[in-house]
């Protein structure tokens, strides 16, 4: 058992010692009992001390920095706890990083999702290396009985330069322990960071690569059995009957049944979204067991009709939410929305008047633009490991957000908050996917069914049949001319299955006179949520490829367009509320301009397109370069701007960008979920197209702005504006625009080994 | 009891023959680094060695891999110094690191066989490994560095 000492009340301790000795910690803290064990330092039993939830130091010098959030390839294992030794002001490769436990009340929100990790833990952390370095230097001060003000520090160092004194930071953690942590320590200055804005590797590069067990697929149990789900084959069914006799026959399967989610009029909390209520669970020994004897059930369903959820109301209250029972189809849905799109809609936002100004235009351009529902694809399926008692519960695995999990699996297993604990594996994959802990419910369900230790793991086939989906999108964008080709009027009409995607206080509201956004809205019971930058995927995609016609329309530049609008939004904005700061909008789209070479002759043998967009708090433009390879459009070369404020981790933002820019040409030319009867028709990478290295760009040239802003997001906000530049760069290709997701025909190319 | 050796090592397996060598490996003898990411040859996260040929493990037999060398991501280098795991740290290529141990077994393969790949070689040897985070780039680059480390006879390969 590890001891902490620590200035939290007795009641934190008690925790801390409770969680350091679970098992997490056996099994992911390999590279911390390494670094002990190259000291001679008996890993069993380090005495840590605690400055702060986020830091650890033992009289050894073993300086510990825990991250708060779960890491699923955004690099905030790295980046958040750079922020910490930065303000701690320690040597970056002396320092162990660990994964945190669960613990909202010491480490935050600990929520990985709308590209917040590092601006909701931008002071906090900073706040927390600033205050453990006063901690020690305090009790420095004491111990040499100077005044603490002639205490500088150096990479884990305090000197007192006066009497050439100097001492490690482990030589006062003990003490610094007990001293009350300060509130309002001055944080350094920007200017003065030698660990953040400098590239620093990913702290689980070497376990990466060397496949030590990282994820939540990887975890192991005592006495573990495993657990398959089977679900409603289609959207609108619901169980009847089962017969396991012939599963029950197979090897090592050692129960069949089925399980509830939630009871009637439970109220769902807004990422309680779950696609099916009652599934059936097989459970056994071996995943390949279970999947064999899985094939051998026989079920009957029948059509579930429209069923009527209870939804927590928003600002309190409760709400009664009908589900329809239709078995829909793709075509259908295309028709419900080209019917939707014809009907009044809901009024978002309205500025002048726009229905006078469309009614003078010298010309009007009217464009509809589509969307798809995409499947998340997480390399690694959807799992969650689970050991429920009548006393407590124990989850381990891969999630974006326990703080909003555990409420729900407290109410579901009727037990205590803190008698459930939740462990963070590194994902293999999120993309808003696992905000959604409707699978550590399953999970727990079947563990407290079969009385036993389960891990539930989603074949590749259930991961994609039973999502929680990227919604169906459309919008129409009409834009009015008068004779002189000057835009005098905007109109924007978006709607969706189930949502619509309309961000109506962004660009270009607020440069154009009169303006006029509506939405509408079409229920389904397809599960949609969150996926990389919700709405804004399908926005940026349909806005920027209608302002690229517009541009050229107008007879304009579609960069010099962008900008002339953003210069009147700047000098004389229309309407309140608009969202996004002009100098940053305009600046990436400078920036991309001039490291792209745009109009430059020396690029004539590209066709290429341009946009951009701002989501999450940060700014994003890309210049897609196309070429005709092997008789198709390949996009050869990608060019980035980004102001997202201060990188972090300059080589690690970088690598997020090249991905977020590969995944958005991926999505836009063959990304794509339909349904036929309910039935989604892809289940597998062979009929889901996911981009492949021959697809890939030869070059993806990144460039942030360079400004002292405190960081925003960005794993999202570079993925929406591929969209509609990989549309512009290819009408330049072809000659022909592109208003239909995914722009190619998604046939697959199947690989060979 | 089914005798295989793997990493160089000889394990006794209680399973049924039919059994995928991706599952004996992950549930029986707890090598979990070969990963499971589809199940039927499609995204090449559970790529390992059987006689020194890259082999989609989700949909090889137990019973293929008797009598052969089974080398996994656990095995391909005994200090984690293979010159293609230095590239992928040096580079840092890894974001969410899921399908990276696939794509390591795939190129040590093209390696073994093309001591310098082009950006063609490559692009058709890694086809068949999906990397969803979009590392494609630096899985590239970390391709053709490996190959000059391998001929300056840097790294245990």
């Amino acid at each position: 058992m590890e001891k902490t000492n620590t200035d939290f009340t007795r009641r934190a301790f008690l925790k801390a010692s409770a969680i350091a000795g679970g098992g997490l910690l056996l099994h992911f803290s390999g590279l911390a009992k390494s670094v002990l064990a190259e000291r001679g330092i008996d890993a069993a039993s380090p005495e840590w001390n605690e400055l702060t939830g986020y830091i650890k130091i033992t009289s050894d010098n073993i300086i510990k920095i825990i991250c708060p959030n779960p890491e699923f390839g955004q690099n905030v294992m790295t980046s958040l706890p750079m922020v910490v030794a930065e303000e701690l002001d320690v040597d970056w490769k002396k320092v162990i990083v660990e994964m945190g436990p669960h613990d909202n009340t010491k480490l935050g929100p600990q929520f990985t999702g709308g590209s917040n990790s590092m601006r909701m833990y931008w002071k906090p952390l900073r706040q927390a290396g600033a205050s453990a370095r006063q901690m020690l230097m305090q009790a420095a001060a004491q111990n040499w009985a100077v005044p603490v003000e002639e205490l500088t520090t150096k990479a884990g160092e305090i000197y007192h330069v006066k009497s050439n004194r100097k001492g490690v930071y482990g030589d006062f953690a003990a003490k610094a322990s007990g001293i009350p942590v300060p509130k309002d320590v001055n944080p350094k200055n920007v200017k003065d960071f030698n660990i953040v804005r400098h590239s620093q590797k990913n702290v689980e590069g070497t376990k990466i690569v060397s496949g030590k067990p990282l994820f939540g697929l990887d975890y192991k149990h005592e006495g573990m059995l495993i657990a398959m789900p089977v679900h409603p084959p289609a959207f609108g069914l619901k169980l009847k009957s089962f017969d396991a006799s012939q599963t029950l026959k197979m090897p090592g399967i050692k129960d069949v049944f089925t399980i509830k989610l939630y009871e009637d009029g439970f109220e769902q909390g807004g990422f309680d979204t779950r696609t099916f209520n009652v599934i059936l669970a097989v459970v056994g020994k071996t995943t390949w067991e279970v999947m064999q004897a899985r094939k051998k059930l026989v079920v009957e369903w029948e059509p579930a009709g429209d069923v009527t959820n209870t939804m927590q109301g928003r600002g309190g209250g409760k709400r009664e939410v009908i589900v329809p029972g239709e078995l829909e189809s793709t075509e259908k849905q295309m028709e419900k929305m080209r019917e939707y799109a014809s009907k009044p809609a809901q009024l978002l936002r309205k500025d002048g008047d726009p229905e006078t100004a469309f009614k003078n235009a010298a010309q009007i351009l009217e464009r509809t633009y589509n969307a798809p529902f995409l499947a998340h694809n997480c390399m690694e399926p959807m799992n969650f490991f689970a050991h429920v008692t009548d006393e407590k519960a124990l989850l381990v695995g891969p999630l974006q957000a326990p703080g909003w999990t555990q409420p729900t699996l407290a109410k579901v297993l009727k037990l205590p908050a803190d008698k459930i604990e939740i462990q963070m594996t590194r994902m293999g994959g999120g993309f808003g996917r696992r905000a959604y802990g409707h699978y550590l419910i399953e999970a727990a369900l079947i563990s407290r069914q079969a009385k036993a230790p389960v891990k539930l793991i989603y074949s590749r086939e259930d991961d994609t049949t039973y999502g929680i989906y990227r919604p169906m999108y459309t919008a129409t964008y009409r834009a009015a001319l008068d004779e002189n080709k000057n835009l005098i009027a905007f109109h924007v009409k978006g709607g969706g299955i189930p949502e619509h995607a309309i961000a109506a206080n962004r660009f270009p509201a607020g440069a154009i006179d009169h303006y006029l956004a509506e939405g509408w809205e079409i229920p389904s019971n397809i599960t949609i949520g969150a996926f990389r930058a919700p709405r804004s995927n399908f926005n940026a995609a349909a806005e920027q490829s209608f302002l690229d016609e517009l541009a050229e329309a107008m007879g304009k530049d579609p960069i010099e367009m962008r900008l002339e609008l953003l210069k009147r939004a700047k000098e004389n904005p229309v309407g309140k509320n608009n969202e996004y700061d002009v100098d940053r909008y305009a600046g990436v789209l400078k920036l991309v301009k001039e490291k792209s070479g745009w109009n430059g002759a020396e690029h004539k043998k590209y066709s290429r397109g341009v946009a951009a967009y701002f989501c999450h708090n940060s700014y994003a433009a890309h210049v897609v370069d196309i070429t005709i390879k092997d008789g198709q459009p390949y996009v050869e070369r990608v060019t980035s701007a980004i102001d997202c404020g201060i990188v972090i981790n300059p080589d690690a933002a970088t690598n997020m960008v090249q991905g977020a820019v590969i995944d958005g040409i991926g999505n836009s030319l063959y990304g794509g979920l339909t349904h036929k009867d309910g039935v989604v028709a892809q289940n597998n990478f062979h009929s889901y197209r996911i981009i492949r290295m021959h697809e890939a760009p030869k070059s993806v040239d990144v460039h942030f702005v360079q400004n002292d802003i405190d960081p925003t997001g960005l794993g999202e906000p570079p993925f929406p504006p591929v969209f509609g530049a990989v549309a512009g760069a290819l009408y330049k290709a072809t000659g022909k625009r592109y208003y239909q997701q995914p722009f190619t025909s998604p046939q697959p190319v199947i690989p060979t080994v | 009891m089914i005798a295989l050796n793997i990493n160089k090592k000889i394990y006794h397996i209680d399973a049924d023959p039919e059994t995928p060598l991706l599952w004996v490996l992950r549930d029986h003898v707890g090598l979990v680094g070969t990963k499971f990411g589809c199940g039927v040859a499609q995204c090449g996260a559970c790529v390992v060695h059987l006689n020194g040929e890259a082999v989609r493990s989700c949909v090889t037999k137990l019973s293929r891999a008797v009598g052969k060398k089974v080398v996994t991501i656990e095995g391909l280098s005994e200090k984690n110094d293979h010159p293609l795991q230095k590239a992928w740290l040096e580079l840092d290529v890894s974001q969410c690191g899921y399908c990276q141990a696939g794509q390591i077994m795939s190129a040590a393969v093209l390696l073994k066989e093309n001591k310098n790949p082009t950006d063609q070689d490559i692009n058709d040897a890694m086809a068949g490994n999906i990397c969803r985070c979009g590392t494609y780039l630096r899985i590239r680059e970390a391709i053709h560095l490996a190959s000059e480390l391998q001929r300056k006879g840097g790294g245990n390969s």
